[in-house]
C-alpha cells in the first residue's frame, strides 16, 4: 500500500513529503520529496549587495540564525582577506554557541513531544526563552537578527550581559538536568529510540553526513576542531561521540554538546578583552540617562541638573568608541561611526562610497569556500565574486540536505511508528534544506 | 606560491593532460579538470592512500554567462579528507552545446541529491544517474532557475486542479 506522509503533517518539522510503500506496518520502500520551502536564497543574494544578503542568511536555519550570519560574514571576509578584531571574534563565538544551544533544545524538545513526552517540550521551550531573552538584549530580535556585518558585528554586548548570562545558564542547566532525569533512563523513551534509525559508518561517510549524526556513528569530525576559525583554538571543549548510530546516541550527543556549548560561552566571557567604558574626556564615568531619571524620581536631585549624562543618538552599543573594537579598521568595507558620518566630510564621503549603487564592498575577483560548524553539521558558504559590489554566486552547503537524503536508508525495513523518532533526530530544518 | 600542496602535485603527476590549471587562492587548493576525466580523477582522489578524500562535501553548479567566460557552466566539487584533514576544490567546465557530465553516484551516495539539484537549477545532465528528477522545483516547472538568463520575477503557468 502506498501512503503519503504529506507535506502538512503534525510530526513533520516544516514541510517535507515522505511517500511510503507499506506492507502492513513495515516500510518496504520510501521516497522523500522536498522543495516546499524553496525561497530562492541563492538567486536573491545575487541581486543585492553583500550586506543585503545577510537578512537572507538569517532565514536559512531559523532556529540557529546567528551561525548562518557568522558563516556568511566569515566567508566574505576570507574573500576580502581581512580579519576582525579580538573582541568581535569572542562576541561572534558567544552568540554562535548560544544559538547552537537553542537549536539543540528545539530539536530534542520537538522530538520528545512527538513521542508523547509533552512536558519535556515545555521545559525545553522555557530554557529556550531564557536564551532568547539574552539574544534579544544583544541583537534586538529573537529570530531574524541580522547581527553580523562584513567586517564586524552590528553592536557591542550591552552592560550586565555577563551576569545575566550566568543566571540564565544556571537555570538552563537545572532544566537540562530535569529533562535528563525524565528521558535518559526512561523505559519508553529508550525502547523507542534504541536500535532505531541505524546507519553504518561507511554509509554515513558516503552520504556526506556531518555534525551530531556523524558523531553519533563514532567519527570524530567537528569543524571547530578540524579547521578552527575565530577563537575556537583557544577554548577548551570536548567532542561527544556515540557508538551505535541510532537515535538514542544522537539524543545523548546533543545533550552533551549543549553542556559543552555552555562551557565555551563561559570561557569566552572570561577571556574576552574589555570593551570601552563610557567616560568623558577627563576620565570621569558619565551618568546613564535611566539612572538620572531614577534618581530624580527618588528625590535625590542635588546637583542633578549639572551632572553630565551619556545620551547618544546611536543605537545601543554602536557608539564611536565601541565601533572601533567591534569592527575591523578597513575603510573600504565597514561603515564609519555616525559621529564621523555626520561630523566631518571624510566620514560622509566614506559612507557615501559604501552605500551608493555600483560602489560599496567590492572584493577582488575570486572564490572561497568557508566551512562553519552549524548545529546540524558543516555549514559551508561558497562565494564567488566578480569584482563588483554584488556577489556573483552564493552557494550554501546545507547540513541537513544529506541527512534527509539518507532518510529512506534509515527507515526502510522498520515500522511506520519508527519514522517519527528518526525524522525528529535528523533535525531537518525546512529553511536550510530547501533554502 | 613557492610550495604547492601535495594534492595538486599528485594530481598533476597522475593526469598531466587532463588538468587544465591549478591555483591556490586564499589557501583553497583548486584544480580545473576536463569533464571527460572527472570520474577517474575523483576515483584517484578517493582511493589513493596518500590522499583519501572520503567526503564529498559539496557539489554545485555555476553559470558564467555574465562573467563572459567560456565554457558557460562549471560544476564545482568540494572534497574533504578526514584522515589528513585536507580540502580540495575540483572544477569541471561544461559547455552550453553539450551540458552533460558523468555522475559521481558510483563513488559517493551524496552525489545523488546534489546532482539532482544541479539538474533542477541549471539544466546540466548527469550520465548514469539513477534518478535524475527535479528536486526543489515541482515537476511541471519550465526552465532552470539559477541560470543567469532566467529573470528572477518570471511567472510560471499556474498549476491548478483540472475538472
Amino acid at each position: 500500500m502506498f501512503l503519503n506522509m504529506g507535506p502538512s503533517h503534525p510530526a513533520m518539522h516544516g514541510i517535507v513529503r515522505i511517500i511510503l510503500e507499506l506492507d502492513g506496518e513495515t516500510v518496504v520502500n520510501s521516497e522523500v520529496e522536498i522543495g516546499y520551502l524553496h525561497r530562492c536564497f541563492e538567486k536573491h543574494s545575487e541581486s543585492g549587495t553583500y550586506t543585503q544578503a545577510i537578512p537572507y542568511t538569517d532565514r536559512l536555519n531559523y532556529v540557529s540564525p546567528l551561525i548562518n550570519n557568522v558563516g556568511y560574514a566569515l566567508a566574505v571576509e576570507k574573500l576580502l582577506g581581512i580579519e576582525v578584531p579580538e573582541r568581535c571574534k569572542y562576541i561572534r563565538v558567544i552568540m554562535s554557541e548560544i544559538s547552537r544551544v537553542t537549536d539543540h533544545l528545539t530539536c530534542i524538545g520537538a522530538s520528545a513531544m512527538e513521542l508523547g513526552a509533552f512536558t519535556v517540550f515545555l521545559y525545553m521551550i522555557k530554557a529556550r526563552e531564557l536564551l532568547y531573552e539574552l539574544i534579544e538584549s544583544v541583537t534586538g530580535a529573537r529570530l531574524t537578527i541580522s547581527y553580523t556585518r562584513i567586517g564586524g558585528v552590528k553592536a557591542d554586548l550591552p552592560d550586565g550581559f555577563a551576569e545575566r548570562t550566568k543566571q540564565a545558564f544556571a537555570k538552563t542547566r537545572e532544566i537540562l538536568d530535569e529533562v535528563d532525569k525524565l528521558l535518559t533512563r526512561n523505559r519508553i523513551f529508550m525502547d523507542r529510540m534504541k536500535g532505531v534509525g541505524i546507519i553504518s559508518k561507511e554509509d554515513a561517510i558516503s552520504y556526506g553526513f556531518t555534525g551530531p549524526l556523524l558523531r553519533a556513528v563514532g567519527v570524530e569530525y567537528d569543524v571547530r576542531r578540524a579547521n578552527p576559525y575565530l577563537v575556537y583554538d583557544r577554548l577548551d571543549f570536548k567532542i561527544p561521540l556515540g557508538t551505535n548510530g541510532d537515535n538514542y546516541d544522537r539524543y545523548l550527543v546533543r545533550m552533551a554538546e549543549m553542556e559543552q556549548s555552555l562551557r565555551i560561552v563561559e570561557q569566552a566571557l572570561e577571556q574576552m578583552p574589555e570593551g570601552p567604558i563610557n567616560v568623558d574626556h577627563t576620565g570621569k564615568v558619565l551618568l546613564q540617562p535611566a539612572e538620572m531619571v531614577d534618581r530624580a524620581k527618588l528625590g535625590k536631585t542635588k546637583d542633578l541638573l549639572i551632572t553630565e549624562i551619556e545620551l547618544s543618538p546611536n543605537l545601543q552599543g554602536s557608539d564611536e568608541k565601541t565601533h572601533r573594537v567591534i569592527n575591523v579598521n578597513e575603510k573600504r568595507v565597514v561603515l564609519p561611526p555616525k559621529e564621523e558620518t555626520y561630523g566631518n566630510i571624510e566620514g560622509l564621503m566614506n559612507h557615501f562610497m559604501l552605500i551608493m549603487e555600483g560602489w560599496g564592498i567590492r572584493p577582488p575577483k575570486g572564490e572561497v569556500y568557508f566551512p562553519v560548524e552549524g548545529a546540524n553539521g558543516e555549514l559551508g558558504f561558497y562565494v564567488i565574486s566578480d569584482g563588483t559590489d554584488r556577489p556573483y554566486r552564493v552557494r550554501v552547503r546545507p547540513p541537513c540536505f544529506q541527512l534527509t537524503a539518507a532518510l529512506p536508508k534509515m527507515i526502510n525495513g522498520g515500522m511506520v511508528a519508527d519514522i517519527i523518532p528518526t525524522f525528529g533526530s535528523i533535525n531537518m530544518i525546512g529553511g536550510e534544506l530547501d533554502r | 606560491m613557492s610550495e604547492e600542496s601535495l594534492t595538486l602535485k599528485l594530481l598533476k603527476e597522475q593526469f598531466p593532460d587532463k588538468i587544465i590549471e591549478t591555483h591556490s587562492y586564499r589557501g583553497d587548493d583548486t584544480a580545473v579538470v576536463k569533464k571527460e576525466a572527472i570520474l577517474e580523477v575523483m576515483r584517484f582522489l578517493k582511493e589513493d592512500p596518500r590522499l583519501r578524500y572520503n567526503f564529498l562535501m559539496d557539489l554545485a553548479g555555476v553559470d558564467y554567462l555574465t562573467y563572459r567566460k567560456e565554457p558557460r557552466f562549471e560544476v564545482v566539487y568540494h572534497l574533504y579528507a578526514l584522515e589528513y584533514n585536507r580540502r580540495v576544490r575540483i572544477k569541471a567546465p561544461v559547455d552550453e552545446e553539450d551540458p552533460t557530465i558523468d555522475s559521481l553516484t558510483p563513488l559517493w551516495e551524496a552525489a545523488n541529491w546534489y546532482e539532482r539539484e544541479v539538474w533542477d537549477m541549471f539544466g546540466i545532465r548527469f550520465n548514469n544517474h539513477p534518478n535524475l528528477k527535479r528536486l526543489l522545483m515541482y515537476e511541471e516547472f519550465v526552465g532552470h532557475p539559477l541560470r543567469k538568463d532566467y529573470p528572477i520575477n518570471k511567472r510560471q503557468p499556474l498549476i491548478g486542479p483540472k475538472n
